[in-house]
């Protein structure tokens, strides 16, 4: 099993859920989120004033899933999250020890 | 000994027949409409304003101290406020107590300040002038002021501040209005005192902890531009309510604040935009709000045209102030009190010397551009007179505050927001 978090500019969140959607997984947890990488901040400007902001806006999508299933999911965020201009985020692969229903107290690859 | 005190607060109420002679319904109606729009401008229009700009841990406590404001001076006017500002003159300084309680103050008309409608309703529409002028130097502290200190503060400076000013200017007898100096809303009573103070009490009271050093971006926008809209439509009473009548000067002091505004909000938002490079929201808010108070003391007494050029020239003053003279001189004027209202105030003061004229008002003077010089110089004299009074005084009533129960709030509750340590509440619950 492993957990797929991708981190992805908000106005992307839609093309991506459609590409998941079209894998037929079996469920996402999304969250908005700050933060910056190599983009940085951005400057805002108030009553002629101007601040950096160091945290811009994205959305956290999280998906656990089967060992087959990553690679298709990994293609799938980012063909779909991709604009080829800085900011567009990024997804990280971790190993997951295990997983519940609560419901039915299934265990592992069941329980998802 | 119940039926005693009601007999005693008829009286006081002075009883009067149901229409008196000489009042006009029409002017009556719209003197008492215009005292709710006023209301209006303070709260909500005031709370939201400021309270957007504060950071989210301070809202309640910026929209608080408007509404408190509110309240208390409703109060202090009709036992003393309104005496000390509209009594029988003292000396051209201050109103007597003759009017204590309400006094005499009934159904009937006051011959020396507005002859068409009820004295109450004439004392009404200037008590939401009283309540309005406090609120405004709270945008000068916001964010770190303790309630307590807030609330004997408001009360104090209404009393010796705005009560004496209002009756030089206003009052029969008082000084600035004997001079002949014009002040047709209150530029100098409402504006130019309040900023002056605000001036006085972001000095006083120090910068916000990390001012400078930390981004504190207004929480909430939406909610200032609400309450700019709720001041535009508030001031319509405030300054069209000041003609004390349904008719054609209301009327024209209706349209100059209407352009003014209007001139002013494109004014602040073409600067903002060359100098920054975009055309801000906050901006046009704020440039509106420059505008409608510069024109306040001049709404009744110039042309259309003069009030475009008014609002044009305000958003730029206005703005200078704000964006270029503050960041220099490293005051925390927080939410501009003294920045827009002071500086607004005293722009405004001086653009009605330049251009009044007695074909707008036969009741006014002639401007610098019709021909006199006379009425700027009484207008410069009344601008330094409210101004340096108000911050004078303004300085030993906080200093006094702070020493009974301290201006600032500790460090660490200024950290949390107002909103957890001063009212254990919160605005939003995300």
């Amino acid at each position: 099993m492993k957990k797929i978090e991708a981190i992805v500019k908000p106005f992307k969140l839609d093309d991506v859920k459609k590409a998941l959607g079209d894998l037929n997984i079996e469920g996402m947890t999304v969250s908005e989120v700050k933060g910056f990488g190599r983009q940085k901040g951005h400057s805002e400007i108030y009553r002629g004033a101007e601040y950096m902001v160091d945290f811009l806006p994205k959305v956290k999508i999280e998906i656990v899933t089967s060992d087959e299933m990553t690679p298709k999911i990994v293609d799938a965020i980012m063909e779909a999250a991709r604009t080829g201009k800085i900011g567009d985020g990024k997804i990280f692969i971790v190993p997951v020890d295990d997983g519940i229903r609560i419901r039915t107290g299934e265990r592992g690859d069941d329980a998802l | 000994m119940s039926k005693l005190v009601y007999a005693l607060l008829i009286c006081l109420i002075s009883a009067s027949p149901a229409l008196a002679a000489g009042i006009d319904t029409g002017d009556t109606a719209w003197v008492l409409m215009s005292t709710a729009l006023v209301l209006l401008m303070t709260a909500p229009g005031l709370a939201l304003f400021y309270s957007g700009m504060v950071r989210r841990k301070n809202v309640l406590g910026t929209i608080m101290q408007s509404f408190a404001v509110l309240c208390a001076v409703s109060i202090q006017w009709v036992l003393i406020g309104y005496s000390l500002s509209f009594g029988p003159d003292k000396f051209g300084l201050i109103g007597g107590l003759e009017f204590f309680g309400l006094q005499g103050v009934g159904q009937e008309p006051n011959l020396d300040y507005a002859a068409t409608i009820p004295h109450q309703a004439f004392m009404l529409f200037q008590m939401m002038f009283a309540v309005i002028t406090p609120a405004l130097i709270a945008g000068a502290f916001a964010e770190r002021m303790k309630f307590s200190a807030f609330l004997i503060f408001t009360l104090l400076w209404t009393t010796l501040v705005y009560d004496p000013v209002a009756h030089w200017v206003w009052g029969v007898g008082g000084w600035l209005r004997v001079l002949g100096a014009l002040d047709f809303a209150g530029g100098a009573v409402v504006h130019i005192s309040s900023g002056a103070a605000a001036l006085a009490a972001a000095l006083m009271l120090g910068k916000r902890k990390g001012y400078l050093t930390e981004v504190m971006p207004p929480h909430n926008l939406p909610l200032t531009v609400i309450g700019a809209g709720l001041l535009w439509f508030g001031w319509f009473g405030f300054n069209a309510g000041s003609a004390l009548g349904a008719n054609g000067l209301a009327a024209t002091a209706f349209l100059t604040t209407n352009t003014a505004a209007a001139g002013a909000g494109l004014s602040w938002m073409a600067v903002e935009w060359i100098h920054r490079g975009k055309p801000t929201l906050l901006g046009l808010a704020s440039g509106i709000v420059a505008g409608l108070v510069a024109i306040t003391p001049a709404a009744g007494f110039v042309s259309p045209v003069s009030s475009i050029i008014i609002g044009l020239a305000a958003g730029i003053v206005c703005y200078a102030s704000v964006a270029v003279i503050k960041p220099l001189l490293k005051y925390d004027d927080s939410l501009d009190a003294f920045g827009i209202h002071g500086v607004g105030g005293m722009f405004g003061a001086i653009a009605t010397g330049i251009f009044a004229t007695v074909a707008v008002n036969p009741a006014g003077a002639d401007g610098l551009i019709f021909g006199s010089a006379a009425l700027l110089g009484k207008q410069l004299i009344a601008i330094g007179a409210s101004a340096l009074y108000s911050f004078i005084v303004s300085i030993v009533i906080l200093k006094v505050v702070d020493l009974v129960v301290g201006l600032r709030v500790a460090k660490d509750d200024e950290v949390q927001g107002l909103d957890i340590t001063q009212h254990s509440e919160n605005g939003y619950s995300l």
